[in-house]
């Protein structure tokens, strides 16, 4: 039951020969052979290059220079580039786009001798909820799978969950890591905005996009975060820092705001309040705060995720690569027909409303309104943390929903409530398992000030020990 | 009726950086088409951009040159528009806090000098070029000028005249290659000129409708075309018209400029913060630094050339336009006459140039020995004109002036008692002519003064042989 072993416990497997990473691959390629035509979770499989690789892992373990990571079986979200695999950023545009170079994070992945197995489902170009805004079809829940796995990470968080691979990169946004791995009942981080570099991840919104990570554990998404994270010249926002050191977790006072607690609904109530007490007996003391904007984080989210992405979105023209349309009659035909046929449904809508609130005459009212609406958010978390270490919140309003059941954009924005806030305030914030209601999946967030991962994880780590929600698997 | 033409310029001045301004590609000029273009310049999906230092530095060298504004922060911006040689579907520039504001260039037209304000000076990235020929129906792109580093400066409305116009470029050129932040070069589209052009009644402070002149990329060109705007505009007003407010192009074949684009179709740009480049703060240290590249300007040397060196305007302005030119002449200068320097960088020197095509930098002729030979010209040892032999010498096989002198015996015969000598020979070879000066025929002197030269070589010190010939013919 290799597939079941926590990194740790990988890491020991294959120093100790019980396996190679040949064999950890080939077993992990069969499961998902097995699982992916049910569960849709992966867009691309490169098993002949996995398995090259893990034959490098192998001889690199044999020779005594193995990293942390060396041979374990690992996945990328679909908007990594790869120079060896096609990145569709889950969209027509990109459907046989093939980057001649290595996002910064699978480099640095590539280099510690991890094996990646391919390109994991998203929604397209990591514009959605729930999976079903890819152009490849939505990822589903391993645990219920005619339910969302969530997004836009969902094939990731799908593919952890389900026991295909032990360690997964994704991206989030506004809560494209923290809302799937909730929905998933996995381990989802998503670091400060500027610890992992973001040069090679095809950008939606640059001010908000963070790389970050999945894994069934605390323990093995900071194994993944520390291979992931560190200054990058090459992108001008990764930050200088230190790297992530696990801090202390008893002692630390977290704060429950109540804009995010009042009006939960019972069910999940129930199982937050659980976990707030598992933290409490852990030697935390957990005290009322308020976050006063919080309610006005989706609208201005909405903004200015849509403003960038309106500017990113705009050099798939069919000029130099991704869709081209066919036979164009003029310049003007070949941008409409290529962009029109190149992108879904919730990109244009997005595109749209990005365009219009940087418009002469609305800019104001929308893209600056929105900016002072982000420093207040982020003033608030400023503010919260001279008081307490730690936030502690519910990740969703609810649990994984059925697929075509959000038919609104409106009410799909609505999944963002809880999670946009730290996106905005750039702040670092993780999802735990916590419980389960209706027999799906729930998560707990924690949030910590700038540069504070070492908080969360030392809180997840704690909270894991005294509990097993995160050892629950879905049945085959 | 009396008008008055209002002029502001916009010129782009392309910056001598080794790398582009947002990508390490080479931004070298007359390159193959697509080879100096890496993955940010061809606007690859994930790639960021990473501002060049080299380019910031130049913007604010030139700022303080022209004791500017240099506020402590700058940020770039996102200008939206689709075009295909535009490969992220925006332009990278700044809009709301360009590096540079404020400041003056003063220039002389022919009259007395004038300040021109300047209203900014902003970082931005250039496009690629469009190829419309040779591709039968198609559209060549070559992205190598993409991401080019480009200085944009802006003037105020307060030049008068398509001459004023055309001084104030001149003197950007100068200044610009003075502060080697480019290499001026017009004919590879280093500099690039924008007009705005308005008239309105003499005495009228409100400012008319206004024109932009596009595509002014000369001296030349920049003077007809303002000067030919001005009279068009005054013709429409003047039949009781309206001046358009649109964008016109200049026509150098057909001497005109002719409508571009209607104000209808006037873009909005939807301008936004670039959240890939974090805003920059320019320090004290960057600052030193760039404050260290500002040498002498073409103004203050012209001056100081005048005042201290006792050179015409003229010979000044010329002398002082070329950074290379100004330097050779003040090597001369430091060690020979100034004003005889002045006449031979512009006689012999120049001329020499010139015929050889070569320019000042490589002048086979070391200042130091121009100066040598300069002055001994000084201390009576050659004559000028023997100078100009041994010049020719200089630039043909090298060597040392004295030694020139010594080997070939080209010193000035102004041993007086040698000279005497041949005087008297002369003067007795010649009894006819003599009596005929003594009777009155003064003008024969220069035929004597030619005998004695003719006898020397050329070698007789002309002064002295005309006072001993004088003394000679009046006391035979």
């Amino acid at each position: 039951m290799a597939h079941a072993a926590n990194i740790a416990a990988l890491r020991h497997g294959l120093d100790a020969g019980e396996y190679s990473a040949r064999e950890l691959t080939q077993d992990a390629l069969g499961r998902i052979d097995a699982t992916n035509p049910l569960l849709n979770c992966f867009i691309t499989i490169t098993a002949e290059q996995a398995l090259a690789d893990a034959d490098a892992a192998d001889a690199r373990i044999a020779a005594g220079n193995a990293g942390p990571l060396t041979g374990i079986p690992i996945a990328h979200k679909d908007l990594f580039c790869t120079a060896d695999a096609p990145t569709t950023c889950g969209s027509r545009m990109l459907a046989e786009y093939m980057p001649p170079y290595d996002a910064t994070v699978v480099a640095r992945l590539r280099t510690a001798g991890a094996v990646s197995l391919g390109k994991t489902n998203m929604d397209e170009f990591a514009m959605g909820a729930s999976n079903e805004t890819s152009w490849f079809g939505p990822a589903r829940n391993p645990w219920r799978p005619q339910h969302t796995p969530g997004g836009s990470s969902g094939g990731a968080a799908s593919a952890v969950a389900a026991g295909l691979v032990p360690l997964a990169t994704g991206t989030d946004t506004g809560g494209s890591i923290r809302q799937p791995a909730a929905f998933c009942g996995v381990t989802g981080l998503k670091p400060t905005y500027g610890r992992v570099s973001r040069y090679g991840m095809v950008a939606f919104a640059s001010s908000l996009d963070q790389g970050g990570a999945f894994g069934r554990s605390v323990e093995d998404v900071e194994w993944l975060l520390q291979a992931m994270e560190g200054h990058d010249p090459q992108d001008s926002t990764s930050a200088e820092r230190p790297a992530t050191t696990r801090a202390a977790a008893a002692g630390m006072t977290l704060g429950l705001p109540r804009e995010y607690w009042d009006g939960l609904d019972a069910g999940m109530a129930q199982c937050l309040q659980a976990a707030t007490r598992e933290l409490e007996a852990g030697g935390c003391t957990v005290r009322d705060i308020s976050l006063p904007h919080t309610a006005a984080a989706v609208p201005a989210y909405y903004v200015i995720a849509s403003a960038e992405a309106s500017a990113n979105l705009a050099r798939y023209d069919g000029v130099r690569f991704g869709h081209r349309a066919d036979a164009p009659k003029s310049l003007d035909d070949l941008y409409r027909r290529s962009r029109g046929e190149g992108f879904g449904a919730e990109v244009k809508r997005r595109i749209l409303t990005g365009t219009y609130v940087l418009s002469v005459g609305y800019y104001d009212a929308y893209y600056l309104k929105a900016q002072r609406v982000r420093r207040l958010i982020r003033q608030d978390f400023v503010d919260a943390f001279g008081a307490v270490d730690a936030v502690v919140a519910p990740v969703t309003p609810s649990v994984a929903f059925e697929l075509g059941t959000v038919q609104d954009p409106v009410a799909m924005c609505r999944q963002d409530v809880f999670t946009t806030p730290a996106s905005l305030a750039g702040v670092p914030a993780m999802s735990v398992p916590c419980g389960f209601c209706d027999g799906l999946p729930t998560g707990l967030q924690l949030i910590a000030p700038h540069f504070e991962e070492g908080r969360l994880l030392a809180l997840g780590a704690a909270f894991q020990r005294r509990t097993d929600w995160h050892l629950r698997q879905p049945s085959a | 009726m009396d008008w008055e033409s209002v002029v502001g310029l916009e010129v782009h001045i392309q910056l001598a950086t080794r790398s582009k301004i947002f990508s390490g590609a080479g931004a070298a000029f007359g390159a193959e088409p697509n080879t100096q273009a890496c993955g940010v310049d061809l606007g690859l999906p994930g790639t960021l951009p990473v501002l060049n230092r080299e380019a910031l530095r130049m913007a604010l060298t030139f700022g303080l040159a022209i004791e500017a504004e240099i506020a402590s922060e700058c940020r770039f911006d996102r200008k939206n528009y689709f075009y295909p040689d535009l490969p992220k579907g925006y332009q990278i520039s700044q809009f709301e806090a360009p590096v540079v504001q404020g400041g003056t260039i003063v220039i002389s037209a022919g009259e007395a000098e004038q300040r021109i304000g300047i209203t900014r000076a902003h970082l931005e990235e250039d496009a690629g070029k469009s190829l419309h020929e040779d591709y039968a129906g198609m559209t060549g792109i070559d992205l190598n000028r993409a991401g080019t580093p480009l200085l944009e400066v802006v003037s105020e409305p307060d030049l008068r005249s398509a001459a004023q116009a055309a001084a104030f470029f001149r003197e950007l050129r100068a200044l610009a290659r003075y502060l080697r932040i480019s290499d001026g070069n017009l004919n590879e589209g280093s500099m690039r000129c924008d007009a705005n052009v308005s008239v309105r009644r003499r005495g009228a402070t409100a400012l008319g409708e206004r024109t932009e002149v596009k595509n002014l990329n000369s001296f030349r060109f920049i003077e007809r075309a303002i000067r030919h705007e001005i009279a068009r505009q005054i013709d429409v007003l003047e039949g009781g018209g309206q001046v358009a407010r649109e964008t016109r192009l200049y026509d150098a074949e057909r001497d005109e400029t002719r409508p571009m684009r209607g104000k209808e179709l006037s873009d909005d740009y939807r301008y936004f913060p670039d959240p890939d480049l974090l805003p920059v703060r320019i320090t004290e240290a960057l600052l030193a630094e760039a404050r260290a590249e500002v040498p002498e300007l073409p103004r203050a040397k012209r001056r100081r050339y005048q005042e201290a060196l006792g050179l015409s305007a003229a010979e000044a302005w010329q002398l002082a336009e070329e950074p290379g030119m100004a330097a050779y002449f003040e090597a001369v200068a430091d060690a020979a006459p100034p004003r005889r320097a002045a006449h031979w960088m512009m006689d012999q020197v120049a001329a020499a140039l010139n015929r050889s095509g070569l320019d000042i930098a490589a002048c086979p002729v070391p200042a130091a020995q121009l100066a040598q030979l300069l002055q001994r010209i000084e201390d009576g040892v050659v004559s000028g004109k023997i100078a100009a032999t041994i010049f020719e010498a200089l630039w043909n096989e090298g060597g040392d002036v004295d030694a020139i002198i010594a080997e070939r015996g080209l010193r000035q015969l102004s041993d007086a008692d040698a000279l005497t000598g041949i005087v008297a020979q002369v003067v007795a070879a010649h009894p006819a002519q003599a009596q005929q000066f003594r009777n009155g025929k003064a003008k024969l002197l220069g035929f004597f003064v030619g005998q004695v030269m003719q006898a020397t070589a050329g070698k007789a010190d002309p002064k002295q042989a005309n006072a001993l010939l004088l003394k000679a013919l009046r006391n035979p």
